[in-house]
């Protein structure tokens, strides 16, 4: 237990700060402005895997560690989308996973955005046209966000989250 | 014509009640009938303790009987009974000699051995209904035998069968047959209080009975028995050995603790309420055996607010039990069911009932604002200033009575969660929870009135408690340790400890409107969306996902296991094609009662054996009678 | 200063406090993993955002669900009223640790039965663990302060409180350092920190108090958080005011409250410093391990009060 303690007090702070440039496609259902206003200091992000491969989730996983650390401007990740104002979806919606994720998204309570992530997110990606597949998210729930990548990185994905909120950097 | 005998009940009771206060401010009356009845005639005689209990019969009979109104219906069956119940309680307080008290006692346990058994045949169970009325009746006169036992005892040392003789010479007697009386007469009034392990029949009686009848037997017959305890402890047999004390104390601390947990792992409302009882009762003789012990080492101050503590229990218990019982009773008349497993979502269907229930369960938690809380309260006050006890052995025994309380006051409240959550919340779990009606207007009327007397009772603690002190100094005089402050504060023992009712309610309604306003102010309108509950987005939500009762106590009986020794059993059924198909699985993990099992059993195998000896005796040949008469005849003949 | 203002003013510094002692904690323990962190004031951006938003109510539950966290709130701030947060004679001290724990309770009870209410299994697991926990962490309570009580000869806080800080050398005896133990490990549990509970936990399975909160939106959402943060920090008030009263001031005069009110948040800090620390280095306890714990912190308990009776 010391070590562990001793080990932390030694390394410090690791924090690297965000990437500048960020490749967000921008479908918005809610005004920029809207957003910066409501949701620019305080986030609650519920992340959904709508059939995804799991390699953005690993990538989104990266956001919460001691290098991208998303929890510094205000953004944190929560368990029930009744807590969430933001749903991050991954994944090309599986036809399985269709409905629960109509269901997570009437779930939510408004305001709330929907910004997908990854290039499966956006139009069914590397699974675009199987039968399995319903192709994007845009097809089940509106969309305000699109952060493209196969997968993204997490700087990517920072960097597209911040800007997705109208945040300066 | 039912309903006119239970109205006339309920006249009774009012008309007791007032009685009984009247008693306890001081009014003290004696009647003597020498001729009714032989073996000392009929004597009644009224004094503050015995105005408290005739005040506490007849305030409860009052619900009650109102209640019997609606929930029996057209039913004639058991109304006699009942008003025969209700008189018997009213006389066991009031009687002043043997002959009066064991028959007013006989007749209590005989008009409720017929109510039970009423209640149980009612309930279509008749394996069931005849051992609960069986095991009623054999505890009930195996105590009737030791209190006759001690009784007379105490008849033939002091030469007279009235009990205020025994008062008088009560000190003449030597510890050692004083002690011998007491515990006959301890056995046989705890047994009718229901402390462990005298309890068993608490659990099968208090459920099979109908629900005005459980709500008296629970809310003021067991406090009948804490009557006779603090009559034979303080009146009869004063001054107290500090082991007496010392027992009643452990015992009551093993009754709570053991009394809620069986209460948690149970899944049939009433026995959950009946098991709550024996918690309660335990907390009672907690009190009881505090005030003993304190009496018995001359800190008379203390023994003074233990005694109070333990009659604002007494009449705060019979409040609130009688109104969960009554609710229970509502539950069971709407759906026709006790079982938890079976019910659920009724807070839609019955919103009185509920509300009412929630009332009685918020009391019975020990909460604030309500009674519960304030008599658990003075208790623990009286029982932590043990420390000016000269034996670090009696320390100890307190040490362990608070650590017992604390631990029962935290499970009452799990209890209470399980009861109204999985009765009243969520989904239904079966068709007749689905169809559930609401309970008739006297009903609701005898709830509701039972609910806004616990708030009373809670609220108006600074004239209660003061009053019971009153009461109790009868038995320990002393001077009263309870004073009253600004904003009709109770202090105790000077600076001791201090509580305000009344400013505690008034920053809980203020505390909890706060944010109403705040939020209000902050003008934060938004209407609430309705929507299905979060299920991770599945399709379909049914009573099949909800949590049941049985899981709900989970967390107890595997922490709990040394005291329930559970016994697991699995059956798989598999295919007969393939073992790796499953066609059924069968899962049981029962409890066991440690007192049926170390108790009980060992001692009625004992007695089988024993009769089975004896009955050697009965060969059947008329002949062998003819030998044994003449044989009793010669031993006369010789011994006289 | 008469005992509104005085009550005003506690509810105040608590209601305003918590939040900000939730972020702080949250900052530090970011910082022993090598993060940046959010903000201290992180928490009151959030339930300002949290006000602002539309809840979703489940159509299975009832008014209890609805009603929970305004009883929450209420209890918690009555409960502001009755600790030794800025003097020694707060306006409800006089009932002493009942009232307090009963008050705990209140908003427990009220909390378990909202998780049973929306009928999902979540709720219902996150009740029947929480009311567990706090059933078992009672007796543990109620025997510590008795050990304080006893050498103050009285059950009223502050009356505790004063007789410690009249006798700065009580603070170091072996009976007051083994209740106070105690009580930490049962803050750790009742308040649903590691190694009990972990307050930032997505897995169902592994939550007690969260679990019961998942149904929570917007405003009501809002209030749970707020008493949830209300319960730390009167629990860390107490650790801090109870068994270390240096700088608790026994007049209700606004300087010796300013000095009180200083001295107390310099005793948050350590103690949140240490909670931080400790809830870093270890893991979270099986909750069937938990009664261990909890049977631990008894017997820790036991030991106080019998060395209360024995050095006398």
């Amino acid at each position: 237990m010391l070590r562990q303690l001793r080990v932390a007090l030694r390394t410090g702070v690791v924090t690297e700060p965000p990437a500048r440039e960020a490749e967000v496609e921008r479908l918005g259902t809610l005004l920029a402005a809207d957003i910066r206003a409501r949701f620019g200091r305080s986030l609650a992000i519920r992340q959904v895997d709508a059939g995804s491969c799991n390699g953005c989730e690993l990538e989104i996983g990266g956001l919460t560690g001691p290098h991208y650390d998303l929890e510094r401007f205000g953004l944190h990740f929560v368990a029930s989308p009744r807590h969430a104002d933001c749903l991050l979806v991954t994944g090309p919606v599986t036809r399985n996973m269709a409905e629960a994720l109509r269901r997570t998204w009437h779930a939510t309570p408004d305001p709330k955005i929907v910004i997908a992530a990854g290039d499966c997110a956006g139009d069914g990606g590397l699974f675009r046209g199987s039968y399995a597949v319903v192709g994007g998210v845009r097809e089940i729930v509106p969309v305000d966000a699109l952060i493209p990548g196969c997968p993204p990185s997490p700087a990517a994905l920072l960097a597209g989250l911040l800007d997705a909120l109208g945040r300066p950097r | 014509m039912a309903a006119l005998v239970y109205t006339l009940t309920a006249l009774l009771g009012a008309a007791a009640a007032a009685t009984g206060v009247a008693g306890m401010l001081g009014a003290s009356w004696a009647v003597d009938v020498d001729w009714l009845v032989p073996l000392g005639g009929l004597a009644l005689e009224m004094d503050a303790l015995a105005g408290l209990f005739v005040a506490l019969v007849g305030a409860t009979a009052v619900p009650a009987s109102l209640y019997a109104i609606g929930y029996t219906g057209r039913e004639r069956r058991g109304c006699l009974a009942y008003l025969v119940f209700v008189a018997a309680m009213l006389a066991v307080p009031l009687a002043a000699n043997v002959m009066t008290f064991a028959l007013a006692w006989e007749l209590m346990s005989l008009a409720s051995y017929v109510l039970v058994l009423d209640g149980a045949r009612a309930g279509r169970e008749p394996a069931a209904s005849a051992h609960a009325g069986w095991v009623y009746a054999v505890m009930t006169h195996a105590g009737l035998a030791c209190l006759l036992a001690g009784m007379l005892l105490l008849t033939a040392w002091t030469g007279s069968a009235r009990f205020a003789d025994w008062t008088a010479a009560a000190p003449a007697l030597d510890a050692g047959a004083r002690s011998l009386a007491w515990a006959l007469l301890a056995l046989g009034f705890g047994a009718k209080a229901g402390g462990v392990p005298l309890h068993v029949w608490l659990p099968l009686a208090h459920p099979a009975a109908p629900s005005h009848v459980s709500a008296l037997m629970s809310g003021v017959m067991i406090k009948l028995g804490v009557y006779g305890l603090l009559r034979a402890s303080f009146v009869w047999l004063a001054p107290a050995l500090p082991w007496w004390g010392a027992t009643l104390l452990l015992v009551g601390a093993i009754s709570a603790v053991a009394g809620v947990l069986y209460a948690i792992v149970d899944r049939d409302l009433k026995r959950l309420l009946a098991f709550s009882s024996i918690e309660n009762v335990g907390i009672v003789l907690v009190g009881t055996g505090a005030a003993l012990t304190f009496a018995a080492t001359s800190m008379a101050g203390l023994a003074l607010l233990a005694l109070a503590a333990a009659l604002y229990h007494v009449v705060n218990h019979a409040a609130f039990k009688s109104l969960l019982f009554m609710a229970a009773g509502g539950v069971l008349h709407g759906t026709g069911t006790r079982d938890m497993e079976a019910l659920g979502g009724l807070i839609k269907r019955q919103p009185w009932t509920a509300a009412c229930f929630l009332v009685g369960a918020v009391a019975i938690a020990g909460l604030p604002p309500l009674n519960g809380f304030v008599s658990e309260w003075l208790m623990f006050q009286a029982l932590l200033q043990n420390v000016l006890l000269p034996q670090p052995s009696l320390n100890l025994v307190f040490a362990l009575a608070i650590a017992g309380l604390a631990l029962a006051a935290g499970l009452a409240v799990a209890c209470f969660v399980k009861a109204f959550g999985i009765t009243f919340l969520a989904l239904p779990r079966s068709d007749a929870a689905a169809a559930a009606h609401e309970a008739p207007v006297t009903m609701r009327v005898a709830m509701v009135a039972t609910a806004v007397a616990c708030a009373a009772l809670a609220l108006g603690a600074s004239s209660i408690v003061p009053a019971l002190a009153v009461v109790a100094a009868t038995l320990v005089p002393a001077p009263p340790p309870v004073t009253l402050g600004a904003w009709l504060t109770l202090e105790v023992s000077g600076e001791f400890a201090s509580l305000s009712m009344p400013a505690v309610a008034l920053a809980l309604a203020g505390g909890i409107l706060l944010p109403v306003l705040l939020l209000a102010v902050a003008r934060v309108r938004p209407r609430p969306r309705r929507y299905e509950t979060w299920a991770c987005g599945r399709l379909l939500q049914t009573a099949r996902m909800e949590y049941t009762a049985t899981a709900f106590a989970d967390p107890f009986t595997r922490v709990f296991d040394f005291f329930y020794r559970p016994v697991k059993r699995l059956d798989i059924d598999r295919h007969p094609e393939s073992r790796f198909f499953v066609r059924r699985i069968r899962y049981e993990n029962p409890t066991r009662f440690i007192v049926d099992e170390w108790l009980y059993r060992p001692v009625g195998r004992l007695l089988r054996a024993a009769a089975r000896r004896v009955a050697v005796v009965q060969s059947g040949s008329p002949n062998l009678y003819l030998a044994y008469v003449l044989a009793a005849l010669l031993l006369l003949l010789l011994v006289a | 200063m008469d005992a509104l203002t005085l009550s005003v003013l506690q509810a105040l510094v608590v209601g305003l406090g918590a939040p900000l002692l939730v972020g702080t904690l949250r900052t530090l323990k970011a910082r022993l993993v090598g993060r940046r962190g959010p903000s201290p004031w992180q928490p009151f951006l959030d339930l300002r955002k949290l006000l602002g938003k539309t809840p979703v109510v489940s159509e299975t539950t009832s008014w209890i669900f609805r009603a929970t966290p305004y009883v929450l709130v209420g209890a918690m701030l009555v409960a502001a009223l009755a600790a030794p947060v800025l003097t020694s004679r707060p306006p409800l001290a006089f009932a002493g640790i009942i009232l307090l724990m009963s008050l705990f309770l209140l908003g427990t009870f009220f909390l378990a039965l909202a998780g049973l209410d929306a009928g999902s299994a979540f709720g219902g697991m996150g009740s029947s663990r929480e009311v567990a926990v706090a059933a078992l962490a009672e007796p543990t309570v109620i025997l510590a302060v008795f050990a304080l009580a006893l050498r103050a000869n009285t059950t009223n806080l502050g009356g505790i409180v004063e007789r410690v800080s009249a006798e700065p050398l009580l603070a170091v005896n072996p009976a007051h350092l083994l209740a106070f133990a105690a009580f930490f490990i049962v803050m750790l549990a009742e308040t649903g920190r590691l190694p009990v509970d972990n307050p930032a936990t997505h897995l169902e399975l592994t939550m007690i108090h969260e679990a019961m909160v998942l149904e929570y939106s917007g405003r009501h959402l809002a209030l749970v958080e707020w008493a949830s943060a209300m319960k730390l920090l009167l629990f860390l008030t107490l650790l801090a005011n109870l068994f270390f009263p240096w700088g608790v001031p026994a007049d209700v005069e606004p300087p010796a409250m300013l000095l009180g009110l200083l001295a107390l948040a310099g005793k948050l800090v350590l103690l949140a410093v240490a909670l931080a620390a400790l809830e870093t280095a270890i893991a979270k306890l099986r909750l069937f391990r938990v009664p261990e714990l909890l049977s631990g912190s008894f017997a820790l308990a036991v030991l106080s009060v019998s060395a209360v009776f024995l050095l006398r």
